[in-house]
């Protein structure tokens, strides 16, 4: 679980950063190189702790018919840099390019499958989720009432823990896609449901009253004012549930017992894991890699919408 | 005469604020006619918006009746008998100049050919033709406010309702955007009123100027501007034109005690008087 757990962080904190790059928009050149600048950062303090607290390692080797032969001891002993808790940065880059069982095909090509199908999974969750966070906003804005009788429920669905829900998901619902997906659903509707609550709300009260001086019912008034309002706000919200949506599809996929998808990849991987640690590592910079492709997928579509609105520019 | 396309009688607002209420409005009695041009003006806090919005049904009237062509307020507004102009454009900026015209005509119901006639007619009228395909966020902000005047008058209400169109524009705009207003007026035949706190700009467009006071909103006195019509460039030379505005700050001024006038008017008049 504890994998899961730094996946689902992983994974909104990539979300956020993607939103702050289309708010502020620096050059596509300043973003690419803070983003490689942070990676790097990240390989040279990981590969600074093994050095200095992880297993001991040698080279024997020679270079050239140069004889080489290197032995490193760090001068400290911590767990966390250990070769069963910290791979080695090029240990996980190589087993991406090993069959993961033997004669099998290489690990890429197996977690990209598995990739696939959770995309699938957990795009069907985003759409149901999204409907609804998008329909309950539209209800809760009609009335404060509403919002203050109802949005309680609304969090309170979000305090208990996915965890808790899943398994009893995939008892109610046949296992398979439909369950995990509907998980999936539980995570996305919540900041969709927020965030159409919030944009539907963020008309110019100005363009409320001029749509009151042309008598305009409250469908007319949702549909030409409060709904396109909401444009922006709906697309901060989708970016959020598209990585909600991945992490949700995992977690469903644990208990179900599906063999396919990440979820399945993580418990096996877990399972295998004082053999292979590396092999789990690689898992969840897949799954991680699934959030940021989801996401831009979600930023393109917004480009194309509000493009066409002529917004993007403003 | 014929019957008034506003009648407002007895009229006071209370708002009910955390400190207890506060009487915006009291004692309003106000008629207009067809065909004129009313401009309310007054210190900040007189009511002059609030009785605009009186008018337009946009909040109701804690006592006395207001009427706009015979009917309740509240009718003429389900009727759509009336446009609206706020100090902001308000358009909206995912439709495109010509669709934000559109926007009345199709809450109203007119068929797509009907609209398309209108929107080119009413932008034609402000001189945005070749403009109803940008987006708002391209025009400048008198070509934006504009577009909201040609959207007031889309669906071609007998009343126009504005609420200081042009205080947030710069002199020189302001000036340009009234002689069109003018002109706008003498082409439909509207009855206009007009909220402002600049004294120049009252005289210059109204047949009639309400002066109000403020604490509780008062009308304090009416002046009839005479001015010769059709109005124009030449007319803020006139030294009727001078009177007029002498009149209306000594109205204004009366009611205010021994304060000061507005430091806009003051300097607005100010390079009248250079121009002149």
């Amino acid at each position: 679980m504890t994998s899961a757990t730094t996946l689902a962080r992983g994974a909104s904190g990539s979300g956020r950063e993607a939103l702050a790059a289309v708010d502020n928009r620096p050059s596509r050149r300043t973003r690419a190189l803070a983003m490689l600048a942070l990676f790097g950062g990240v390989l040279v303090v990981w590969e600074l702790a093994k050095w200095l607290g992880g297993d001991p390692w040698r080279i024997h080797t020679s270079l050239f018919g140069l004889p080489i032969d290197y032995e490193h001891f760090p001068p400290f002993k911590w767990r966390i840099a250990t070769d069963l808790a910290l791979p080695h940065v090029w240990r996980i880059v190589g087993t991406f390019f090993e069959p993961a069982q033997r004669n099998g095909p290489p690990l890429a090509e197996v977690l990209f499958g598995n990739a696939v199908f959770t995309f699938g999974e957990a795009f069907a969750g985003f759409v149901m989720g999204a409907a609804l966070g998008l329909g309950l906003g539209i209800v809760f804005a009609q009335s404060r009432t509403a919002e203050r009788a109802f949005v309680p429920y609304v969090v309170a669905s979000q305090t208990v823990p996915i965890v808790a829900i899943a398994p009893l998901v995939v008892i109610f619902l046949p296992i398979g896609w439909l369950a995990v997906a509907v998980i999936a659903a539980y995570l996305t509707f919540f900041p969709v449901t927020m965030g159409a609550l919030r944009g539907l709300r963020s008309a110019d009260p100005r363009a409320v009253e001029l749509m009151r001086s042309y008598a305009a019912s409250r469908v007319e008034v949702l549909r030409k004012l409060s709904l396109p309002s909401a444009v922006p706000y709906l697309f901060a919200s989708f970016r959020i549930a598209a990585s909600a949506s991945v992490v949700g599809a995992i977690i469903g996929e644990l208990p179900s017992g599906i063999p396919y998808g990440l979820g399945s990849s993580i418990l096996n991987f877990k399972q295998y894991y004082v053999s292979g640690p590396e092999k789990l590592w690689a898992t969840i910079i897949a799954a991680a890699a699934l959030g940021l492709v989801f996401v831009g997928l979600v930023r393109l579509a917004e480009a194309l919408v509000r493009g066409g609105r002529g917004s993007l520019v403003r | 005469m014929t019957a008034a396309v506003v009648e407002i009688r007895g009229v006071s607002k209370t708002f009910t604020t955390g400190r207890g209420p506060i009487t915006a409005l009291e004692g309003i009695d106000l008629a207009i006619q067809p065909g004129e041009f009313v401009s309310l003006i007054g210190p900040s806090g007189c009511g002059k918006s609030t009785l605009l919005r009186l008018i337009g049904d946009l909040t109701p009237p804690t006592a006395g009746s207001v009427t706009v062509n015979g009917k309740p307020a509240r009718q003429a507004r389900l009727n759509r008998e009336y446009g609206m102009v706020f100090q902001a454009p308000v358009l909206m900026d995912w439709r495109t100049v010509q669709r934000n015209v559109e926007l009345p005509l199709e809450i109203m119901g007119a068929d797509k050919a009907e609209r398309a006639r209108r929107a080119s007619a009413m932008l034609d009228l402000v001189e945005l033709g070749e403009f109803a395909r940008a987006y708002p966020w391209q025009l400048s902000g008198g070509m934006q406010q504009r577009v909201a005047i040609a959207r007031a008058l889309a669906f071609d209400p007998k009343l126009l309702l504005m609420d200081e169109p042009f205080g947030a524009l710069d002199e020189m705009t302001r000036e340009r955007l009234n002689l069109e207003l003018m002109r706008v007026w003498r082409q439909t035949g509207t009855t206009i009123v007009f909220v402002t706190h600049s004294i120049p700009e009252a005289v210059f467009l109204s047949t009639r100027v309400v002066v109000m006071s403020a604490r509780p909103g008062r009308i304090s006195k009416i002046v009839d501007v005479d001015l010769p019509q059709p109005r124009t460039v030449q007319t803020r030379e006139l030294d009727r034109y001078f009177e007029h505005i002498t009149t209306v700050r000594e109205a204004l001024r009366r009611h205010e005690g021994a304060g000061p006038p507005d430091e806009r008017d003051l300097e607005a008049i100010r390079a009248e008087g250079v121009a002149g």
